[in-house]
């Protein structure tokens, strides 16, 4: 399969993205300038600062042509996997209930954190085990995650809860410790930890390589 | 025309910036502050005002955490 990881202008975290896609498939950049997926199987919007995060975090992002063609594919049931400032992004795009709010302590954190696989029913988790904790880190300013009350509890009972903060490591406040979720369909995933950061025993954990497996995973189910 | 949009944190959504300053304020010796919520100003030339609130819609705010006011300023 190929992954296609989109690049704006202020993105950092691209390269690994590509790295830790390319243990499962085919992956190549996706410039934000350009309406064409090239074909790709699955988008992962990395981590950064795009467009230098004016304004809002991801606000100026969601108007790039790039995220047009990612919201038609995301609407096809094309699976789509954002992180840290991907999330944020695909909140403000639409593509995600919610928004990210300042952390509560108001600092950048970086840390590793273990993380509990909520639910199994994402192309992004489908080969994790439900309730598995994934040490991965979490690197942000603006990730504590907020729905209103009542889409929250809708979200509880529908699944979308993909991924929950483990006990005592809800770094920044988010709402019932959520780290990422999903939208209704399940096929567009946001998180804000790392998993691309966590591929490779040498980093400290290797946890983080089955949300790209999964998707690797989801693939090939699907061809078959 | 000069428009004015006045951007704040929706009531009731945590403000911690609004708490920092609002504990810093007490320190410097300023008493009696209470309620402190930090927001954002956006200045801007437009031939109608009547295009701002569907700009903060879509733009300027995000109205799941924010709210806005849309003033003409002359």
């Amino acid at each position: 399969m190929k992954f296609g990881v989109v690049r704006f202008p202020g993105s950092c975290d691209e390269v690994d993205a590509v790295l830790a896609c390319e243990q499962q498939g085919e992956a190549e950049i996706l410039w934000h300038g350009d309406r064409d997926l090239r074909g790709v199987d699955a988008v992962v919007i990395p981590g950064g600062f795009s467009y230098g995060d004016y304004l809002r975090v991801g606000a100026i992002a969601q108007f790039s042509p790039v995220m047009e063609a990612v919201a038609e594919f995301a609407r096809g049931g094309g699976p789509v996997l954002g992180i840290c400032n991907g999330f944020q992004v695909l909140c403000e795009a639409g593509l995600l209930p919610g928004a990210l709010l300042p952390n509560v302590e108001l600092r950048f954190l970086c840390r590793q954190v273990d993380v509990e696989v909520v639910s199994v029913g994402t192309p992004f988790t489908r080969a994790c085990e439900q309730g598995q904790l994934l040490s991965i880190p979490v690197k942000h300013t603006t990730g504590r995650y907020y729905v209103p009350d009542d889409t929250l509890a809708e979200m509880e009972e529908s699944g979308q809860v993909v991924f929950r903060y483990a006990e005592d490591h809800n770094p920044n406040g988010s709402a019932n410790g959520i780290a990422g979720v999903s939208n209704e369909a399940g096929n567009v995933v946001g998180l804000m930890p790392h998993p691309e950061h966590a591929v490779d025993p040498l980093t400290g954990s290797a946890d983080g390589a089955c949300l790209f497996a999964s998707a690797a995973h989801a693939y090939t189910a699907g061809a078959t | 025309m000069r428009a004015r949009v006045l951007i704040r944190p929706k009531e009731g959504i945590l403000d911690p910036q609004g708490q920092a300053v609002e504990r810093a304020l007490p320190a410097l010796g300023f008493e009696g502050v209470a309620n402190v919520h930090v927001g954002r100003l956006v200045e801007l030339d437009v031939d109608s005002v009547d295009a701002v609130p569907e700009m903060c819609e879509r733009l300027l705010a995000n109205p799941l955490i924010e709210d806005y006011e849309v003033l003409a300023v002359e």
